[in-house]
């Protein structure tokens, strides 16, 4: 790495607090499981104080200024750090932190699972999420999202049944491509700008003799973890099988912690990082974003079992996240009115701002349908197994499950009452809109027909007349809930409300 | 607050509290869920009504009622809802089907019953289709456009008739694919303007933004609007929409739904891209007028009374965009005019038919028995009215508007386009003809026979409640124009001033 660094540094450990305490609370854990083992409730308990305490270290982080491990200024290079609290990390952290709080609600849950082993591994996985979300230089944002990663595997596979297996096994694979093709991009971008901070990347590719052919292809090849984590067509296939195979909690993380981590890192390289090359790298996001529209849209349509539905329609969901950066690259060279330095005064931009509150809005929906599809099941029954069959007439026979299930399908869909998607995703669409990008405001408004189309359909089951067996109302005694669960719900429930009513608060997460 | 914006506040939220309430009580509510719907909708009814009184009626341009907080700051939303001349009918109208509507359904529940989910969709409707018309933002506007979507389709798909999910499906997925590339337009006009208030759009009346930018964004909003009123060819989904759906669906489908399209044209399009509008405008009449005659020949194919209700919508709504496409005050007026006519013929027209269906269990043409008159001669004659009404008989309603989007067209307000204007009016001419035909073939059909055929019961008293004041509504539209001319005539001079500048 060009520039000085001084030999000894001092940390700014307020700064860091939030990824020490998560990572500090996931050793917790394995003491706690250790002095008493099989303990679902008091380890749950014990990871959700954690993910508090973390959250609450973000209060001082607030003004977005805060940053370490950084460089000194040396000549024609600015000051460069590789963590930085600015407004985007911070936002970004704080909808994580929330998003794995719900899971592991939901995860004290999972009798078949061992606990301290679950809840270690998700801490541990958070700790790499936090991190990514502030890590400005090109080998911390990779090790980071590796560690987000590695446990998240472990997860999948942690019920020891074929099924688990092989579903991380599909994961792994195709992660560690998509890993090996990222290191490969930081290798020409380094070989070309001589840096790996984010910060100095960009001053060196605003000059053109630096855009050789080499460096700008390593500018889209670094693209491909963070696409992976995102199920980003083409490196989306992995998504369905391992939602499917994984425990519900599991498949509930990986669908929005994993992929707001995987998102995040995409906007920190593509608007800070190589913000002057937005020619090159944004057709490439643009071609990712369509693809995983129409792969994700076509592929849920098809589907009968709900998680597999989800599954796909997760996929569908990146195509919008995607979206604000595709059309970033038209939206003038630096990316929108506050320039592409994200947490210069003038905030975020508007590609990340309308990212990251869609993200937001889709982490609340998102793990409430999830959610709602594991209670649904019960705790006796495997919910990859459930079809929409086994939902038909749910908004009667469980009237509270049903309604809300019904509520988040509306938000994923954007179609009233479901408003915090509807805003969400008009404040997504005016990125290309305002960029020019016609073709992709187009494509992505007839992807959003497609995908009501199986929203509504899902919708529809939970409203019909329950399966008639004859005799009896309900065939099957109706499972027990676990409270754990029912607060698992009855929040992202309260989130999406709440949105829906003042979705300022959303829109209002990241500064534009 | 001034007393006429609390009405105006109250309309769409005394219906939401309704629905939620509704939610909120559990399936008890079942049993007194359809006189609850009654009293809301009554209520609000009765606020319409306070509305019209407390309307300042020698400014109707002015825009009336006005409240204006912010919502979403961050895409410039604003709560703006307020009422003028040219809103006001269509809020009384959409009050006045709702509340016959729920009326109606007190002793008519359409299977499989369940009146709490059903008087919640209804009530929720009309949160949709009140707002739409009290909105003044673009993007409010397009937040209770897409509000009226869910609940109509769980109305059609939940308690209509054959292939109902099927056409229940069509029906909001054709709307969903115009409206959120009416959204781009909007958003395309956001970005370009600035703002997204329709007041303040209205006033600059297209400026700052060049021709092409209007016609790219005029196009994209009329798709959306055109698939609602429903345009030719983009009607594909209103046959069976309305023909699956229960009766009250189709009546508020017919009566209020289709004119949300045809009024965000002249509240929308016309003042805020009079550029792009006025390139668009021959296309859109030459479509309308297709739509006429395609109608009207259609609804003579038909075999299906309900149907034919149906496809007459298409033609009738032609007029209405002919109306709009003159960019003449007298076109415009006419459009209106008879946006607000057909809404109360045809929403007697589909409770008429639904009453047929009742009595008989079909609605074939082949198997109905040619009897109304001799069996059931309140119900038949009642029925020969409406047709009449709706043919444009001079007197009724149905008239003026169409006579109105005719003699807009006889001269158009741009004179090169005049040549064309008067083919479209021959066509027009034509078309009103035709209609006729079919409609008194229908009457003749249906009523007027040898009185064999089962023994029917006349008409019941909750009929003659719900039916009766659109009957009446017909007849004082007919005879008293000036009702809603007045109303809309200076509204509309303020609109086209836009496109004089």
């Amino acid at each position: 790495m060009s520039g000085t660094v001084p030999a000894i540094q001092s940390i700014d450990y307020v700064a860091l607090a939030p990824v020490l305490v998560v990572a500090g609370g996931s050793l917790v854990v394995l003491l706690v499981d250790l002095l008493a083992p099989r303990r679902p409730a008091l380890v749950g308990g014990v990871a959700l104080a954690v993910l508090v305490t973390a959250a609450a270290f973000l209060l001082p982080l607030r003004d977005g200024t805060r940053a370490t491990f950084c460089a000194g200024p040396v000549p024609r290079l600015p000051t460069a750090c590789s963590y930085v609290a600015d407004h985007l990390a911070v936002s970004v952290q704080l909808v994580l932190l929330a998003g794995a709080a719900v899971v592991v609600l939901l995860s004290t849950g999972e009798r078949r699972l061992p606990p301290g082993e679950l809840q270690f591994l998700l801490l541990a996985s958070v700790a790499g999420a936090v991190a990514v979300a502030a890590a400005r230089d090109l080998a911390s944002l990779v090790v980071s999202l590796e560690l987000v990663s590695l446990p998240s595997f472990a997860m999948v596979a942690l019920r020891r049944d074929a099924a688990g297996a092989q579903a991380a096994l599909t994961a792994f694979l195709v992660s560690v491509v998509a890993t090996a093709v990222t290191v490969l991009g930081v290798a020409f971008v380094y070989a070309g700008t001589g840096t790996l901070y984010l910060q100095r990347t960009a001053v060196a590719l605003a000059s053109a003799g630096v855009r050789q052919p080499l460096v700008l292809a390593g500018l889209v090849l670094v693209l491909a973890a963070p696409a992976f984590k995102l199920a980003a067509a083409p490196l989306h296939a992995w998504a369905p099988d391992t939602y499917v195979g994984a425990p519900l909690p599991v498949a509930a993380y990986l669908s929005v912690v994993s992929k707001g981590a995987g998102l995040v890192a995409l906007l920190a390289v593509t608007m800070t990082g190589f913000g002057p090359a937005a020619s090159t790298w944004a057709p490439a996001v643009a071609v990712l974003a369509a693809a995983t529209m129409v792969v994700g849209n076509l592929g849920a349509l098809r589907q009968r079992s709900a998680v597999r539905l989800l599954a796909w329609s997760s996929v569908a969901q990146s195509g919008f996240l995607l979206l604000p950066v595709a059309a970033a690259g038209s939206l003038g060279p630096f990316g929108g009115s506050g320039g592409s330095r994200l947490g210069s005064a003038g905030g975020a931009g508007l590609p990340a701002a309308a990212a990251v509150a869609y993200l937001a809005a889709y982490a609340a929906m998102n793990i409430g349908a999830f959610a709602v599809v594991g209670a649904a099941a019960g705790p006796d029954r495997p919910p990859a197994q459930l079809t929409l069959d086994d939902l038909r007439g749910l908004a009667r026979t469980r009237p509270a499950l049903g309604l809300s299930l019904a509520f988040f399908l509306a938000c994923l869909a954007g179609l009233p009452p479901g408003l915090v998607g509807l805003v969400t995703k008009v404040r997504v669409l005016e990125v290309p809109v305002r960029a020019g990008s016609a073709w992709l405001a187009v494509l992505a408004a007839l992807a959003s027909v497609v995908g009501l189309a199986y929203y509504l359909r899902f919708a529809a089951v939970l409203f019909a007349p329950a399966p008639d067996t004859g005799t009896a109302e309900v065939p099957v005694p109706r499972p027990r809930t676990l409270w754990s669960t029912t607060a698992a719900v009855g929040l992202t429930l309260a989130v999406s409300v709440v949105l829906s009513v003042a979705p300022a608060l959303a829109l209002g997460l990241l500064r534009a | 607050m001034s007393g006429l914006a609390a009405v105006v506040v109250a309309l769409p939220v005394l219906p939401a509290a309704g629905a939620l309430t509704l939610l909120a009580a559990g399936a008890r509510a079942d049993r007194w869920a359809r006189w609850f719907g009654v009293a809301v909708s009554g209520a609000v009814l009765v606020l319409s009504v306070a509305l019209v009184f407390g309307f300042d009626r020698r400014t109707p341009a002015r825009l009336q009622g006005v409240v204006d907080p912010i919502w979403v700051p961050q895409l410039g939303l604003h709560l703006h809802l307020g009422v003028d001349g040219m809103s006001l009918p269509l809020v009384v109208l959409t009050a006045l089907l709702t509340a016959l509507c729920l009326a109606y359904t007190v002793r008519h529940l359409p299977e499989p019953g369940r009146p709490r989910a059903l008087v919640g969709l209804l009530l929720l409707l009309e949160v949709g289709l009140l707002g739409t018309f009290l909105a003044q933002d673009l993007l409010l506007f397009f937040v209770f456009f897409e509000v009226v979507l869910a609940p109509m389709y769980f109305v059609i798909a939940v308690w209509g008739g054959h292939g109902r999910v099927r056409a229940a499906t069509t029906f909001i997925l054709y709307t969903v694919a115009g409206s959120v590339v009416m959204l781009l337009g909007f958003l395309l006009v956001w970005a370009r303007t600035g703002t997204t208030d329709l007041v303040v759009l209205a006033q600059r009346g297209g400026s700052g933004m060049p021709r092409s930018v209007q016609l790219v964004a005029v196009l994209a909003i009329g798709l959306g609007l055109a698939v609602k009123t429903p345009m030719w060819p983009l009607h594909t989904w209103l046959p069976d929409a309305h023909t699956a759906a229960p009766t009250v669906g189709s009546v508020l489908l017919a009566g209020v739904l289709l004119k949300m399209g045809t009024y965000g044209m002249v509240r929308i399009a016309v003042p805020v891209l009079p550029a792009g509008t006025a390139v668009v405008a021959p296309y859109l009449g030459a479509l309308g007028v297709v739509g006429i005659v395609y109608g009207s020949l259609a609804c003579l194919a038909q075999r299906d009374l309900k149907r034919l209700v149906a496809f007459s919508s298409v033609g009738h709504m032609g007029f209405v965009l002919l109306g709009i496409a003159t960019l003449t005050p007298v076109g415009l007026n006419g459009a209106l005019y008879a946006n607000v006519a057909h809404g109360v013929i045809t929403g007697l027209l589909f409770f008429l038919v639904g009453g047929v269906k009742e009595r008989y269990g079909t609605t074939d043409l082949g198997e109905l028995p040619r009897s109304l008159y001799a069996r059931a001669p309140r119900l038949g004659g009642l029925l020969a009215f409406a047709a009449v009404a709706s043919l444009g008989l001079p007197g009724l309603a149905g008239f003026w508007g169409e006579f109105l989007a005719m003699t807009g067209a006889f001269r158009p307000s741009a004179d090169s386009r005049r040549a064309l204007f008067l083919v479209l009016l021959g066509l027009a001419a034509a078309g009103t003809v035709l209609t006729a035909y079919y409609l008194l073939r229908m009457v003749r059909r249906v009523d007027q026979g040898d009185g064999s055929g089962p023994a029917v019961a006349d008409l019941t008293a909750v009929e003659v409640t719900a039916w009766l004041p659109l009957a009446a509504l017909a007849l004082v539209l007919g005879l008293v124009p000036g009702l809603l001319l007045g109303l809309s005539a200076p509204v509309v001079s303020g609109l086209l001033g836009a496109v004089g500048r």
